[in-house]
């Protein structure tokens, strides 16, 4: 009983302890910069008593958008990880390495290529659905693969070959494309939090929100998953539904970053895993929530790091994502060997 | 008249991605009824009970209990009246023994999976029940097997169910635990009248605690029924084709492959005194005969596996001269004698006279003190 108070406990602070640095990142992300807003002057934005229009702007306009999506961005990144490594019963799955997050990118980029070549002005909506059109593609073929490879680096592998082939494709039609908003579409094929309007804010909210709401809701068959499919068989889970909704929310999830900042990498692998040693279990229902904050956390750090260190020049949010999510990953491959080898 | 039962199939046919493996499996338990399912392995004993489970779909043929067929179910349904231990490793990461059986509780929890006051006493009374309760909180990744087979025992109890299917429970316990664990069903077949189906490689244990046993040989069922109509003599050796030693079926025993040739040692026992050496025997390659045992003599049965000659009686019957006289023909063509008899019971003085007889041929003669029996 006591054991099981201490350890609820520490799921407790574990979500805590993400909040509170999500919160700190949040204040450093508006208040860093080439324009250095004092935190009393933050303070004074949100209470409406701020009169210095240039700041009200900086603050409003620019960095809180940004640092938003950077949040609910980078949480749905890293529950799209961890619901595909339930999934995939396989520690370095991601939409990432997958080729998920490129299949995406791809789509998008070609509606945005030729549609905007058609001066159409296309929704951030119709955006999302051309990115899960493309997640679903690439995991389609990752599926398909699945099915006849059972060695899970081959799949992991086939994955990031996938990613490859549609990150050139993407490449191709980038460089030909002939408009005048390639410099920005340049930008965003490589992954960047800039630029975020309120209404984009907006849509992203209500959409990850609904989508990490109904992840809650399989957090229990998710967890009678774990124990292996047979196991969740007997238990009376029903498969085929669940491993369905697995994709569909973990693509939907991955295929929002897409749309509005490109593909990141790293944080999907990393933070679940991150977040499983923080908080000492792997139980679903508390995971998905901690990984949301994790993934927030993650990525407001890293986005402040892209946007200052080398300012004015901004590194692209997947340069800072992989510096400080690729050792995780390494550490997890070896961690993993040690344990098979005892 | 199939009403009377509470767990039968009718003309089950088994098998993996629609290629069939078994046929027209009939079996008809009562509620409380334990069922052991043997065989050589591969021989399709997992097979079966994850078709039972559900894990596997039908090739044909129907599964039911009492008046429900299992295939027209509800999972959630059956997840509350069938449990499943099988013999795959489960990956569990960062989850303690008590998580894993909480995970029983998941058919009788909420939208959320949050555990109850019940639950949580239905856990303990799992756990102690396979006395687990003092490694509950430990990493399940990190607990040896046969503690891992007992957690698992622990969350099939926990899920509460009437009828439990079990693949090679007992595979990785050791002794204790493996009649322990049989003692944990009978006491669940009495309190709650759980219905048993489970494969076993023991087959001493399969004897001792089934009601039925179902003998798997490749493409079929070869045999089912109580113990007494399975372990006929030489049916063993015959249904998993044992080729080196033999078994014996009278006991539940097994021997290893006898010495043949030309008896080079004599060795006179009885009473449970002569396994030890007819063992040691074998071991040292040395080709011996025994004599003269009754064939209900504790040490009959192992004669009878390991020597190249036995000299044998009816139990309870006197040894006639005839015999005695066969036995000296035999001793005389041995260069050594053993005797595993200190003193000689009135039924058998024909042994001590059989000894005087080797000590004035002049035989080597070696006196074997059985210290087993002493203890």
């Amino acid at each position: 009983m006591e054991q099981k108070n201490k350890r609820r406990f520490r799921y407790v602070i574990g979500l805590i302890l993400l909040l509170a640095g999500m919160l700190v990142l949040i204040l450093c992300n508006i208040g860093i910069g080439s324009v250095s807003v004092p935190i009393d002057e933050v303070v004074k934005c949100f209470a409406g008593s701020q009169t210095d229009a240039t700041i009200k702007g900086i603050v409003w306009d620019i960095r809180l958008p940004r640092a938003l999506s950077a949040l609910i961005l980078g949480g749905a990144l890293a529950l799209s990880g961890y619901l595909l490594q339930t999934f995939f019963h396989n520690p370095i799955a991601g939409p990432f390495v997958l080729g998920i997050s490129s299949g995406s990118k791809l789509v998008v980029a070609l509606v945005m290529v030729f549609l905007w070549g058609g001066a159409v002005k296309i929704s951030s909506g119709a955006l999302i659905i051309a990115a899960f059109a493309g997640a679903l593609l690439s995991m389609g073929f990752v599926l398909l693969l699945s099915k006849r490879v059972q060695n899970m680096s081959v799949l992991v592998i086939s994955g990031i070959m996938i990613g490859y082939i549609c990150s050139a494709v993407t490449d191709f039609v980038v460089t030909f494309a002939d408009d005048a908003d390639i410099v920005n579409l340049h930008n965003w094929s490589k992954g960047s939090f800039s630029g975020m309007s309120w209404s984009n804010v907006y849509v992203m909210t209500v959409v990850v929100l609904i989508t990490v709401i109904m992840t809650l809701f399989i957090s229990k068959p998710m967890g009678a998953y774990q124990l292996g499919e047979n196991y969740a068989k007997s238990m009376g889970v029903n498969i085929r539904l669940l491993r369905v909704l697995l994709i569909i929310l973990s693509s939907f999830l991955s295929a929002c970053v897409v749309a509005y900042a490109g593909p990141v990498s790293f944080v999907g692998i990393a933070v679940p895993h991150l977040i499983k040693s923080l908080m000492g279990t792997n139980k679903p229902i508390w995971m998905i929530p901690a990984c949301f904050l994790g993934g927030s956390v993650f990525c407001l750090f890293c986005d402040l790091i892209a946007r200052t260190v080398f300012a004015p020049t901004e590194l692209s949010i997947s340069t800072v994502t992989a510096i400080f999510g690729a050792p995780v990953v390494i550490w997890v491959m070896a961690g993993r060997r040690k344990e098979r080898d005892e | 008249m199939m009403k009377d039962y509470y767990f039968f199939t009718q003309k089950m046919c088994v098998g993996y991605n629609g290629k069939l493996l078994i046929r027209d499996i009939e079996i008809h338990l009562k509620k409380g009824n334990i069922l052991t399912l043997i065989g050589p392995n591969g021989a399709g004993k997992s097979t079966i009970l994850k078709s039972i489970a559900g894990q596997l779909a039908l090739i044909g043929g129907t599964v039911w209990m009492g008046k429900d067929s299992l295939q027209d179910m509800k999972r959630e349904e059956l997840a509350k009246k069938m449990s499943v231990v099988f013999t795959e490793k489960i990956r569990a990461e960062m989850m303690t023994c008590e998580d894993i059986v909480a995970t029983g509780r998941y058919p009788y929890t909420g939208k959320f999976g949050i555990l109850s006051e019940k639950d949580y006493r239905i856990m303990d009374e799992a756990m102690d029940l396979v006395h687990i309760t003092e490694i509950r909180d430990r990493d399940f990744g990190k607990i040896s097997d046969g503690q891992k087979q007992r957690v698992m025992l622990a969350r099939a109890i926990a899920q509460e169910p009437e009828i439990i299917i079990l693949d090679e429970p007992t595979s990785y316990l050791d002794v204790k635990y493996k009649l322990e664990f049989l003692s944990v069903l009978q006491e669940m077949r009495k309190k709650k009248g759980l219905t048993v189906i489970m494969s076993l490689h023991e087959l001493e244990l399969a004897e001792r605690v089934s009601d039925q046993i179902l003998c798997v040989k490749g493409s079929y069922v070869d045999r089912i029924g109580e113990a007494k109509e399975i372990f006929r003599p030489d049916y063993i050796k015959q249904l998993f084709d044992i080729e080196a030693g033999c078994f014996d079926e009278e006991n539940t025993s097994m021997e290893l492959e006898a010495i043949k040739g030309e008896a080079e040692v004599f060795i006179i026992a009885g009473g449970g005194t002569g396994k030890d050496v007819y063992r040691r025997m074998q071991r040292e390659g040395t080709a011996f005969a025994a004599g003269i045992l009754f064939e209900n003599d504790l040490d009959y049965p192992v004669a009878k596996a390991l020597a190249a000659d036995v000299v044998q009686t009816e139990g309870f019957e006197p040894i006639t001269e005839a015999l005695l006289d066969e036995a000296k023909r035999k001793l005389d063509s041995c260069k050594r004698v053993i005797c595993c008899k200190s003193r000689f019971g009135s039924l058998e003085r024909v042994n001590e006279e059989l000894l005087a007889y080797a000590r004035s041929a002049g035989k080597v003669i070696e006196m074997e003190c059985n210290t087993r029996m002493e203890d």
